[in-house]
């Protein structure tokens, strides 16, 4: 009987640093950042920033809005990243940042749409536009949800990796159509004017530069705790297999009657 | 390859003139669809004449979706799956089969209902060189990308759930493009239209080519 | 390490199959040359099933070396595939297309001529009105024939059959007993499972148990030792 030694885990576990959370001073330092960012721009946005001189106070929304709806395609890109990677190399790093970009890009699209859907309630009256941005960002919150979906599904690790890497590489390409073929479909109908005409300056621009920065750092930040979380999760699928493996080989006579 | 496609293609298309699930089932419920939108919309001719095209692509889509399932759990037969990894079909060429088993049931599906929103809703055709464009478009489109997802879909017990919420949404910019092409085609003001089939074109390729080259992949491990 | 003897059909060594994170196959250990009739034999749940796909190129293996008709099958799998031949519990049969289309179906998409066709048709029985019945109406023993008759169009060097006898009446026992010993007098490897272990031991000419995703004891090894 051979002995089984687990050759993947404690090499990564050394190198991963931090066997049981997925912090680390990097994480830590970033964390702290963050909180101190999101208070002054919570200071900046709320109180001493002008009111806009078109949509008064409503503006105080884009403070939100506008940095989420920025950064959101930057984990989607990663998703598609992941799996085009892994599909190339097979390593657990690259599934793992697929999987935890698709969840944290479903965060900041659902994110993005609500707070749009909230600023158009306070300017216009309605949750609801058809406009450009707001439909693609639907279609996109909807792919998403079909992506994580499928990674939800019982089924044999590998295979289900491979399937959502095929669909994760697919995320780019339909979001990139549903994008232009939505924005064509809305610049033929020429609505009363839906967008939005934000001129920006004065403390207005550093409270948005301030806001900009904060959820960018947000998004790293939950990137790296949420890929590790995941990194972790196939590490630990590993090390059941290898206590699978020794126990089956010593299923000796639990199968009983071997003779004839 | 292509002979491989010609082997599945007939296969399926026999087994659908076989059983008649196509005939028997697909067409009553896109018909039953477009019925049912005239009792939603309370039988408005007006409103009705505006719509049908959204309407008429809405029951294609529908329908097309029933048409994929149907294509992909006809291979869910105990031990289909293992014999048709083992018989060493080129992957390209099974998926070409299937894209066109499904397409032809597509098209007999488009003539119907053309036929059904013809007389229910009263539509008058025009413009026939962009409405057959919109049409080839679509059909190429819906097929290729509802093959692609449909296999992934095709081994996974949730394939009934799974498909819609994965075909679907990539599939929204077909529904924009083939329901303005249409409605281009209809009013008779043709100029934006054959922009609309321009993006249909661009996506039933692109799934084409998609499909090709990750349908290998999706098989092994359905 | 010795280099894969064209003369192997199987070469496993410590070979490792996963179904599901479960390690049905946990280190198996075998040489099969052309030509010998291996009887896989063992209790429920011991792997056979999962060792038998696995030499057809089906099931990935994970760990372990695995080499099939000379063709490492832990990197290509999908080569060996047209190259054997599976008879397994489930049949593979299209439900809607009669037994006649299925066989000319299965036995076209492997590349096998018409004339090996129509022969495998006849020799399993199915030619004639059987032929014409839609699979999901055929018997469980014509069900068996069917595939056995695709099996057999497409003349595979290596031959996995999974329980090969069950379903089959009488007739169709002898039957496949004259098949594979004809097989392996043309050259051909046979592997297969069973529980009939009588009719099965006088046909093999090598017995392998498994059990607990490893093989036990072997007829056709003196290195295996038995245990318990």
């Amino acid at each position: 009987m051979t002995t089984l030694t687990p050759t993947g885990s404690d090499a990564t576990r050394e190198r991963a640093g931090a066997p049981v959370g997925t912090g680390s001073r990097a994480t830590r330092v970033l964390g702290v950042l963050i909180l101190a960012g999101s208070a002054l721009g919570a200071v900046l946005g709320l109180v001493t920033s002008d009111p806009d001189v078109v949509q008064g106070d409503a503006v105080r929304l884009f403070y939100v809005h506008v940095p989420v709806v920025t950064v959101m395609y930057v984990p989607v890109g990663l998703c598609c990243l992941g799996s085009v990677m892994w599909l190339r190399k097979r390593t657990d790093g690259w599934d793992a940042l697929a999987s935890s970009s698709a969840e944290i890009a479903a965060v900041f699209v659902g994110l993005g749409l609500v707070t749009g859907s909230l600023w158009g309630e306070i300017t216009w009256g309605t949750y609801w536009t058809w406009d450009a941005r707001l439909t693609s960002t639907a279609l996109l919150f909807l792919l998403l949800l079909g992506y994580l979906a499928l990674r939800r599904y019982p089924a044999a690790p590998d295979a289900r990796s491979k399937i959502s890497a095929v669909v994760g590489i697919l995320l780019v390409p339909n979001a990139i159509i549903v994008h232009y073929s939505v924005d064509w479909w809305r610049s033929l109908h020429q609505p009363a004017t839906r967008g939005f005409d934000w001129a920006i300056d004065g403390n207005q621009l550093s409270t948005y530069a301030v806001a900009q920065v904060v959820f960018l750092l947000l998004l790293v930040w939950l990137a790296i705790h949420r890929f590790r979380l995941a990194w972790l999760e196939l590490q630990a699928e590993r090390r059941d297999l290898e206590v699978a493996l020794v126990q089956r080989a010593a299923d000796d006579d639990f199968s009983g009657g071997l003779g004839a | 390859m292509l002979a491989d496609a010609l082997l599945i293609a007939g296969k399926d298309l026999r087994i659908e003139l076989r059983s008649k699930v196509g005939l028997g089932q697909m067409l009553p419920f896109a018909v039953l669809v477009l019925v049912l939108f005239g009792l939603a919309l309370d039988a408005d001719d007006a409103l009705l004449t505006r719509a049908t095209p959204g309407l008429y692509w809405i029951a294609v889509l529908l329908a097309g979706l029933l048409a994929v399932q149907r294509s992909f759990a006809v291979e869910a037969a105990p031990g289909v799956t293992d014999a048709l990894r083992l018989s060493g079909l080129d992957p390209a060429g099974y998926f070409l089969g299937k894209f066109a088993a499904i397409a032809a049931q597509l098209v007999a599906l488009e003539f119907v209902l053309g036929l059904g929103v013809v007389i229910l809703y009263g539509t008058e055709l025009g413009g026939p060189a962009l409405l057959f464009a919109a049409l080839v478009g679509a059909t190429v489109s819906i097929a290729a990308a509802g093959t692609l997802y449909g296999v992934l879909a095709a081994g996974l017990r949730v394939r009934d759930t799974l498909v819609p919420l994965l075909l679907l949404p990539a599939l929204a910019p077909v529904l924009l493009g083939a329901t303005r092409a249409t409605e281009a085609a209809l009013e008779g003001d043709l100029g934006d239209g054959w922009g609309w089939c321009g993006l249909l074109a661009l996506f039933g390729v692109l799934y084409l080519g998609l499909g090709l080259l990750f349908f290998g992949t999706l098989l092994e491990e359905t | 390490m010795a280099p894969a003897v064209p003369s192997d059909a199987v070469v496993l060594q410590s070979a490792v199959v996963l179904l599901d994170r479960f390690p049905a196959l946990a280190g198996v250990d075998l040489d099969v040359a052309r030509g010998e009739i291996v009887l896989l034999r063992g209790p429920n749940g011991a792997g056979k099933t999962t060792l038998l796909r696995a030499c057809a190129g089906l099931e990935r293996v994970s760990r372990g070396s695995a080499r099939v008709l000379g063709v490492d099958v832990v990197t290509s799998p999908r080569a060996v595939r047209r190259r054997v031949g599976m008879l397994a519990r489930d049949e593979g049969l299209y439900d809607d297309l009669d037994a006649a289309a299925n066989v000319r179906f299965w036995a076209r998409a492997a590349g096998a001529d018409g004339d090996d066709t129509d022969r495998a048709l006849a020799c399993c029985g199915i030619a004639g009105r059987v032929g014409a019945v839609p699979a999901a109406r055929l018997s469980t023993g014509q069900r068996r024939r069917t595939a056995l008759a695709v099996l057999l169009a497409r003349r595979p060097e290596l031959w996995l059959l999974d329980e090969p006898h069950a379903g089959l009446d009488r007739a169709g026992r002898d039957l496949v007993d004259e098949l594979v010993v004809d097989a392996a007098r043309a050259g051909a490897t046979v592997l297969f499972a069973s529980h009939e272990l009588e009719r099965a031991e006088s046909l093999a000419t090598r017995i392998v148990t498994l059990a607990g995703g490893v093989v036990r004891t072997d007829t056709g090894s003196p290195e295996v030792t038995g245990v318990g």
